[in-house]
Parts: structure tokens; sequence; C-alpha cells
């Protein structure tokens, strides 16, 4: 276990988030002889894709599907790679001088980076329905944490929402386990295929076809879909029911349990704290940042690699990472060996081919992202859609400015969770776009840290003079 | 074809959005231009206090001009703006400090100040009942307290604009220029004319007086600030410390923001700050010495706001050494907002009757010119 004090002031590369684009990043500089720290917050290396890898109780390889044992193999290649990997590791702020300000079993540190590449992948996109704050309403991704590291299975009465290739594979690895699932509301719009269509001569090449085809039949074989343009959380102190409108008009499903899912989003709230440039993704409906062909951000010494760089998948993810390694080698050690970048790029680009169809297909649908009436849309300030609604048709025009009036995004979340909801909701009242309307200026501590750890952070030299004086 | 008007404010912080506001309630018609939006910098991420305490003596008559408007400030702006008043507590963390304290106290009564009141260890302990027990008392001004700082600069922007004002954002001053009787104000959204200009650009108001050939020494700074989560109620006044650097506030809904001046680096040309984190660790201490209660608070952000700094410490208000009609109304220094109001009123009487009856001495431009 290594502590915050057993690290060193300055590395040449710091990895922030040890998914598949950390993984591979971090082994190919370290291999390199490139001085690598890669920090990751949670107790093992994985990211959500590979959650929990080299420690999973979901031994069976047939539950979890053969692509989350990829994973294993990144882990090993990481730590052989002679890269030091801290888990527990909580990356709260990076500037654009590069540093980076870490905190490891509660004690903090601001360590020195000449370059730094943001592995730090998705997040679920927002869902806000009503009724989803209600206990009984879960992410499908959470649903899948628990799977993955604890090997916990959802009971009672299930139904998953939404659409997107994860909300069909945590179906398929929940049946696999021993679990039920009661119903599937589909919420992808049917006229979503005009676009998609388009693009299925490259999705029907991409390895992801055929392993999306044998999916949906897996699940639909065992369990009900339906067709759901709205869909509602009802309960007073918890869920009870599921009231949905499709096709065959209004229907009342009792559940326990709502996991709902609509897609990832690049998490961009360190790359964003960290002044990276940022524009809005008209396909994938949200901020991506701006980057180089080798994942360099705008601001230098800082790329962005995984699905932080868009949503690409795993495979892509990883050779995203590989691909900003071997451009951070090249800056420090120009006479290393390092692979072939050619190669590299071809693999990502088949990964990335069927990706326009995938967008296009499971883009949700304006019902599920641009709530209405009292449908909450700051979660941790209890601010309502109608709220942001009625705020921006008083004149406010971005998200920074409707936090003095609402608090919105400036709870113990600061906006990680409801800034494409509220910047969305902006731009359909002014009728403008998302680019013009803008996001959240994030700031750091990117994750909460108590007092007592910022008071742990050591002081220099020059710090300690300028206070005795 | 330029736009015209009686005066241009240049700048939408507190200060160029009061004064546009007075401005207009004397009937002149202002145009403000502002290169962001109102409030974007210092004046609407401020830590917010609303403070006659500690002030310079040269700026105490502003100060207190000014609290008489924020006591009334929803009638004024049409929004209370979140002002409290709960008072600001000085508090000494020794003997010889109160010491140093009480000799202040006495100075000012002299002068006929009597806003700042010395206070021993069981008042400051009724007052602020978490403070730590090695502070044997402090200085208070009862009157004092917070308010909401971007709530308040974007009332005094709107109800500007109700007055009659013209409010123009994202436009940039590129140059000024003579026009017959008028200042030609060039900007990247086309030209301006008024006979008057208010310079009231803040961090960047250097740039502003450079045109006029009027340079000042200001420094870029950008105090730092941070916010905590939700705590439990158990401070009502803001407070101070005057030989560590700290303030530190507790707002209605519970979150705790702590401030005190430490320093950013600021990028001025990009809008952008750089925190530093060694810094906000001490103020982190300086709390954890004065606030056992606040051990386990979570600090959720941390921002700065981009300002100037005078070498004095105080403001450059009134009118300029070179140039007819142009008035300077920045520098603030770190404390500018609770000035906000009162200077505004006063610029406005300035600009409109070419002399003021709130004293203003020793804060001219004139100050900083070569000798």
């Amino acid at each position: 276990m290594i502590a915050a004090a057993d690290l060193a002031s300055s590395y040449e590369l710091v990895v922030i988030g040890g998914g598949p684009a950390g993984l591979a990043a971090a082994a190919l500089a370290a291999r390199a002889g490139v001085s690598t720290v890669l920090f990751d917050e949670n107790p093992g290396v994985g990211g959500q894709i590979y959650r929990a890898i080299t420690s999973t109780p979901v031994k069976n390889r047939a539950i979890l599907g053969e692509d989350y044992w990829d994973g294993a193999a990144l882990a090993d290649e990481a730590k052989a790679s002679g890269a030091l990997i801290v888990n527990g590791a909580t990356v709260w702020s990076l500037d654009r001088q590069r540093l980076v300000g870490v905190s490891i079993g509660g004690k903090a540190r601001v360590i020195e980076a000449s370059r730094v590449i943001i592995a730090t992948g998705s997040q679920e996109r927002p869902f806000p329905i009503p009724g989803w704050t209600l206990p009984g309403v879960m992410t499908a991704g959470a649903a899948q944490t628990a799977l993955k590291a604890q090997g916990l299975i959802v009971g009672g009465r299930t139904v998953l929402a939404g659409g997107g290739p994860l909300l069909w594979l945590l179906a398929a690895q929940t049946l696999r386990a021993g679990g039920t699932i009661d119903a599937i509301l589909d919420t992808t719009p049917n006229r979503n295929w005009l676009q998609a269509i388009f693009h299925l001569p490259d999705f029907a090449l991409s390895p992801y076809f055929g392993k999306g085809l044998a999916l949906l039949r897996e699940v639909r074989a065992k369990v009900p879909v339906h067709r759901a343009h709205t869909i509602e959380a009802v309960g007073t102190d918890r869920l009870r029911e599921v009231v949905f409108s499709g096709p065959g008009g209004t229907r009342r499903l009792p559940v326990d349990l709502l996991l709902l899912h609509q897609g990832v989003v690049p998490n961009v709230n360190l790359a964003n704290a960290a002044g990276v440039a940022h524009v809005w993704n008209d396909r994938q409906l949200c901020f991506v940042p701006v980057l180089d062909a080798d994942f360099g951000s705008s601001v230098p010494g800082i790329a962005v690699a995984g699905d932080g760089a868009g949503i690409a998948g795993g495979t892509a993810a990883a050779e995203r990472g590989r691909i900003a390694a071997i451009a951070a080698v090249r800056a420090l050690k120009p006479e290393a060996v390092v692979p072939d970048t050619q190669a590299i790029r071809q693999r990502l680009q088949r990964e990335e081919m069927g990706r326009a169809f995938l967008d296009c297909l499971n883009r949700p649908a304006d019902a599920f992202r641009l709530p209405e009436g009292d449908t909450i849309a700051c979660r941790c300030e209890e601010v309502t859609a109608r709220q942001v609604r009625e705020t921006a048709q008083m004149g406010c025009e971005g998200p920074n400015q409707m936090k003095a009036f609402l608090r919105c995004g400036m709870g113990p979340c600061q906006g990680r969770l409801c800034g494409l909801t509220v910047t969305e909701l902006i731009a359909a009242e002014r009728k403008t776009s998302p680019d013009e309307v803008g996001y959240y200026r994030l700031r750091p501590p990117v994750k909460p840290i108590t007092l007592a750890e910022l008071a742990s952070l050591p002081i220099s030299e020059a710090e300690r003079k300028a206070v005795e004086r | 074809m330029a736009r015209t008007a009686d005066v241009v404010v240049i700048g939408g912080g507190i200060h160029g959005c009061s004064t546009a506001l007075h401005l207009a309630l004397r009937g002149l018609k202002p145009i403000l231009i502002e290169k962001d939006y109102a409030g974007r910098h210092a004046s609407g991420v401020n830590a917010g206090g609303v403070r006659q305490l500690a002030r310079d003596l040269h700026e105490i008559p502003l100060s207190i001009s000014s609290m008489d408007i924020w006591e009334r400030i929803e009638e004024l702006v049409g929004d209370d703006c979140g002002f409290d008043a709960h008072g600001t507590v000085l508090v000494a963390e020794s003997e010889a400090e109160l010491a140093g304290f009480r000799e202040r106290v006495e100075d000012l009564r002299l002068r006929g100040f009597v806003h700042e009141e010395l206070i021993d260890a069981a008042e400051l302990r009724r007052l602020v009942p978490a403070v730590s027990e090695h502070c044997p008392g402090g200085v208070v001004s009862r009157r004092d307290g917070a308010a909401d700082p971007f709530r308040t600069t974007q009332a005094f922007r709107r109800r500007a604009v109700e007055k009659g004002a013209e409010v123009v954002e994202g436009v940039t001053v590129t140059g000024l220029s003579r026009s017959g009787a008028n200042w030609r104000v060039e900007t990247t959204d086309g030209d301006f004319e008024a006979p008057k200009i208010v310079n009231a650009a803040g961090a960047w108001a250097d740039r502003i007086a450079a045109m006029l050939g009027e340079p000042v020494p200001l420094a870029v700074v950008a105090p730092m600030l941070m916010v905590t989560s939700r705590l439990p109620a158990f401070i009502k006044p803001v407070v101070i410390l005057r030989g560590r650097k700290l303030s530190f506030k507790q707002l209605d809904n519970g979150t705790v923001v702590i401030g005190g001046g430490h320093l950013s680096t600021p990028y001025r040309d990009s809008n952008e700050t750089v925190l530093d984190w060694e810094k906000l660790a001490i103020s982190a201490r300086t709390v954890w010495e004065l606030f056992p209660a606040m051990h386990q608070a979570t600090i959720v952000r941390a921002w700065a706001g981009i300002e100037a700094y005078m070498p004095d410490g105080i403001p450059v208000v009134g009118k300029s050494s070179t140039s007819e009609g142009v008035f300077h109304q920045f520098g603030f220094s770190t404390h500018g907002f609770q000035l906000g109001p009162g200077t505004g009123a006063m610029m406005a009487e300035l600009v409109a009757t070419g002399s003021t009856n709130t004293p203003i001495d020793g804060l001219g431009i004139e100050r900083f010119a070569a000798k």
C-alpha cells in the first residue's frame, strides 16, 4: 500500500484513471523508461468496464463475458511495466501548470508532472424523468458495479429502462448470473433508424455488429421488451410502480427496482477544471475536449485519452491511451523506442468504425434529456426543470449565471451530474445551441476533499517562511 | 455611426453597474460596456462580505455611505441581494493583538467614527460561540454583514437597465480618442461617443488609463476562496483575522465560505486563474485551529476572481488627472464589494455636478503620477 508521503514530488508522466486507456498508457510509457505514476481512485484497477478485474468474486467467465476478461491482460501489462500504480488515490485538482492534487488515505499531496494523461473515462448520461430521485431508482451502471465488484445481483421486481449497448449488456450479465428482469422499456425512438441506417454498412464491418446482435437476441429471448415514449417512477417514500406510455397506450408495472441508462458521455470534470477547451458534439449530445491526432489538449502537456476523448468503447480506449503515451514518450525521451503508431491507429480506426451507427441509433429522445415541470434537474439542490426553464426565459444565458439564481450545480456534486441537463434546457429555452450556452466552469476540487485532508498538505520551505514572517 | 450617450461606463462589475444605475437615476443616459458579462469576475465571485470594519481611513466615508445604501438595498434595486447584517467580528488571537485593536478603535473615535467597537472575551464568545479558547477578544462592527455577490451585481445591472441605462456585454474597449466635445470609445463592436467616461474596468483598468496617457501601477490579483458542503448552523457574523489571512462566514444555507486573501495566479487575458493549494492548505489549517467544529467539513469548490490591487491597497476614485471628462473608479484592492453602492452614488454625483459631498481625499489617480 502506497501512502501519500511515499510519492515523489514530481514524475515525468502522471496518468489519471486506471481503466483501459490509463493502464495501456502507463504500461507503454513506463516500459519506454519514462517515470510514470498512475492514480486510480478505486481499490483495484480496471475502470468501469473492467471494474474489479483483479479481484471480482464472479469467477464464471461466461457471466461477465469474454470482453470483460480482456482487462486482465491490460492490468498485468501495466503491473509488469514498472509504472507506479496507486489505487485508492483520488485526484481532486489538475491545472495548466500540471500540478496534480491527489489524496491517498486521507492525506493530500500536490505532485508536479511533466506530462499528464487524463484517462477518467465516461459517466452515465443523466436520465431526468419524474420520480428519478426516489429510493429504488438507480442507474444501470451502479447495478453493474455491484455485480462486478461484489457479485451482487439485483433482487425484487426489476425493470430496466433506456437504451444503448450497456443497457443490453447489463441485462445479459444479470440473466447469466441467475438474476431476473421483469421488463425492459426501450426508449430508443424508431425514427433514429432513419439516421442510423446510413451508417449500417460501416457498423456491419465493426466488431460490435456481431456482438450486439447476439446480445439483443439473448436478452429478448428471456425478457419482455416494451417501447416507451414516456416513463415515470411513482411512489411516495420509495419506488412503487413504473408508468410508461408506448405504442400500446399507458401501462403501469409494480416494481421494486428501476434501473435507468441512456448511454455514457465523457467525464469532462478534470479536463474542464484544468482549462482544457471543449466543444459540443451534436452526434453524441455531449461536450468533448478539443484534441489533436495524439489526443493532446489545448493545454500544453495535458492529453485526454479513452472515452473522455469522446465515447468509443474500451478497446478503442486502450489504443487511444497508447497513442497519447507515445506522444508523451517522444516529448520526454526522444531516444526511446516506441511501438509503431500506424498499426495502433489502424486498430483504433477499426474499433471506431461502427460508432456513427451506434450514436445515431442510440441518440436519447428529447423527452428523456429535456425534462419538464417539477422533474428534478439538479439533484443536490433539488432544482426543477421548470425553475431552470423559467430562469432561462427571464434572460439567464448560461449555467454559470444560473447558479446565483437557483444554486443549481452548487451542491456537493458541483454540477458533475446535472451539467448536460442544465445546458441543454437553457439552449432549448433560448433557442440556441449548447455550444453557445456553454458548460459549467468546473472548479477544483473536482472531487470533494475534507478540510482535514487539505490541512494535511505538506508546506514547502518557501511557504513556511512566508507564514512565519 | 457611433452610438451616443451622456456617459460611457467601462466595466460591468458592481462599481460600473452601480454607477450606471445612479447616473440613470439622475436622468442621464449611460451606456455600460463590459467585455464579458456583468459580474463575471471579482464582483460576482468574491466572498460577499459587506464590511465597514478595519478599513483604511481614506475609504471610511465611502464605506459608511455604502452601508446606508446596503440597508435599503431592496428599495434601490428591487432585490434584497441576499444581504444579512449579522456583523463582522475581527478576532484577536493574542493580548498583544487586542491591544493594537484597542488603539485603532480609540483613534477612530477621536476622528468621529463609532462603527468599530472593542469586545472582550465574553462578548466574543456570545457572538461567535464556536471560536477557539485562545482568543481574548476582538472588534465588532454590528451593522456589517454579507450578501450574494453575483446576485447583487446582476440586480444593479437589471435596475440600471430598467432606469434607462444601456448595457452592452461581450464587447471590449480597444481605444479612446477625442471627437469634438465628445470622447470616442472604440470597441470590438463599433464606436460609442459620450462627453464623459467612467473607467470601472477592474483588473483591466490600467489599460484604459494607459489609453489616456495616465499609466498606473496596477497589480492583477485573484484572491482565493473555498466553500464547504452544508453544515449545521454554528456561526452568524463574518469572522476575520488580522495576523493570519482569514475571512470566514456561514451562509444561511449552511455552507461555509473561507477566504482571506491568499492569492492564486491570474491570467487576465484568458480569464483564468490557477489556484495555489499550498496556500489554501494554510487557510485550512487556520480554520482548523480557530474552529474545531470544522474538522470534518468537506471542501466542494475553490475559486478566485480576477481584480486590481494598488500599491497602497486603496482604490483609485475621482477625476482623471490628464483627461477632461474622464473619471476613475477601480483598484479596490480585494475589498471593493461593500463600497460599490456608495461609490456609484458618489461617482454619479461627481460626473453629473463636477463635485461630491462624500470625501474622497487621498484616493485620486494623481498620487501615482511620475514625480
